[in-house]
């Protein structure tokens, strides 16, 4: 026989000899009181210890331990991972766009008269300036012919529009003329009474700013010119009359547009 | 994933109490047998078919429950062991024949983390000494000799009850 280990000691208590092996530790412990006694407390050790931690295996598993649950919630979860994913994008595409649009805000706030109506009303004071005080030729196709005007206009801008007849606020239409602007091609259209050029209409396609926009009072060297834009086409009416008398002609030359 | 329900399942009860006798603290216990069985969900696919799956599964807990154990004990067990094992214990333990329950488990608590955790693996798990070294990461030689000095510290712990584990014990480094 094989002379007994500690090791066939350990797995005595542990149960991992065989059967025949067993038995022969058995008869040796019969033969060896103290180490039979040193054998017993192991075992009372690990019986103590089972006992103790027996009654865990009865309790009801918690819910988050349930397997089928955590494999179930884990497939969410990677959707949820993609959620999150697309979500960040998101959002780096919202603070992106809020970038533009606040960089495209400033960038009209630094230069407020460089486009919209302000830009607008600029231009049609400066074209009033330029042909409203030429009394050579202040228009390029005159009233009599004021058909050919409208298709002239009309075409360059891409925009079926024509003349308003001021005719209502006392103001004949002398003529017009095409006129470069910063924003491209405007039309110019040249009122006057007895003989004066009194008023100037501007006519242009609007840029990204004001592309609606309620009509307003602008003051451009002193002169007084309303502004305003519906679907992208901006109008302005200069004069060199009060805000107050210019206002009615305004709201007529509106009116009319709106009709076109 | 539909295997892994059925084979994992019945499991769960007996990691919860191998995980409980471990940390000594049901919820600490929980959340380690809930770390398991996560990493378990995403290796299924991994482990090897002809191995044990409660040796993989122990392993795997084994390998977590060192972690925390270490982290505990630098930051400190914030609970008395005597007010644990209280509120741990579904059961007080009453039986006057035999060990008192209490007095072996505050023993296993004293006993160095290498040798409280064979002797607890054993005792609960009744895995082979085989089992039992790749789940501990050492030779089946190692095993023995933690085993065999695991318990008659605690036997001579129980003898001695004032002797406490504070006293450095030498350690193994086969």
């Amino acid at each position: 026989m094989k002379p007994i280990s500690d090791s066939d000691l350990q797995a005595y208590v542990d149960g991992a000899l065989t059967t025949a092996r067993h038995a022969e530790v058995a008869d040796y412990l019969d033969d060896h009181p103290s180490e039979a006694a040193r054998i017993g407390d192991y075992i009372a050790q690990r019986d103590a210890v089972r006992a103790a931690y027996a009654p865990v295996i009865d309790e009801a598993v918690p819910a988050e331990l349930d397997i089928a649950t955590m494999i179930a919630t884990r497939r969410n979860g990677r959707n949820g991972t993609v959620v999150r994913l697309m979500q960040r994008v998101a959002a780096v595409v919202a603070l992106l766009l809020i970038g533009g649009v606040t960089g495209w805000q400033l960038n009209t706030w630094n230069h407020p008269r460089d486009a919209g109506l302000p830009a607008l009303a600029r231009e049609a004071a400066a074209s009033y300036a330029v042909y409203a005080e030429d009394t050579q030729r202040p228009v390029e196709i005159g009233a009599n012919d004021s058909a050919a005007l409208n298709d002239w206009i009309s075409n360059r801008l891409n925009h079926r529009l024509a003349a308003p007849d001021l005719s209502g606020a006392g103001f004949s239409l002398i003529g017009g003329r095409l006129v470069p602007t910063d924003h491209g091609p405007a039309g110019l259209f040249l009122y006057g009474k007895r003989g004066r050029t009194q008023i100037a209409v501007l006519v242009r396609p609007m840029g990204a700013v004001d592309r609606n926009a309620r009509m307003r009072l602008e003051h451009t060297d002193g002169l007084a010119g309303y502004v305003w834009a519906d679907d992208g086409i901006g109008y302005g009416v200069v004069g060199a009359l009060p805000a107050m008398a210019l206002h009615p002609i305004a709201d007529a030359a509106r009116q009319q547009a709106g009709q076109s | 994933m539909q295997d892994m329900i059925e084979i994992v399942g019945p499991m769960i009860p007996s990691l919860r109490r191998y995980a409980r006798a471990l940390l000594r603290d049901t919820a600490a216990a929980d959340d380690l047998v809930q770390d398991t069985l996560e990493r378990a969900i995403s290796r299924w696919h991994q482990r090897r078919e002809d191995a044990s799956t409660r040796a993989w599964l122990l392993t795997i807990l084994h390998n977590l429950a060192i972690n925390t154990m270490r982290r505990n004990r630098r930051r400190g067990v914030p609970v008395a062991i005597d007010a644990v094992e209280e509120s741990t214990m579904a059961t007080l333990p009453a039986q006057e024949a035999g060990l008192a329950q209490r007095d072996v488990l505050r023993a296993v608590g004293q006993l160095p983390e290498d040798q409280r955790t064979l002797l607890l693996l054993m005792a609960l798990e009744g895995v082979s000494y085989a089992e039992a070294a790749t789940i501990t990461g050492v030779p089946v030689g190692t095993v023995m000799s933690r085993l065999s000095r695991g318990r008659e510290r605690l036997r001579s712990l129980l003898a001695n009850p004032g002797e406490t584990a504070a006293r450095p014990m030498l350690r193994s480094v086969k």
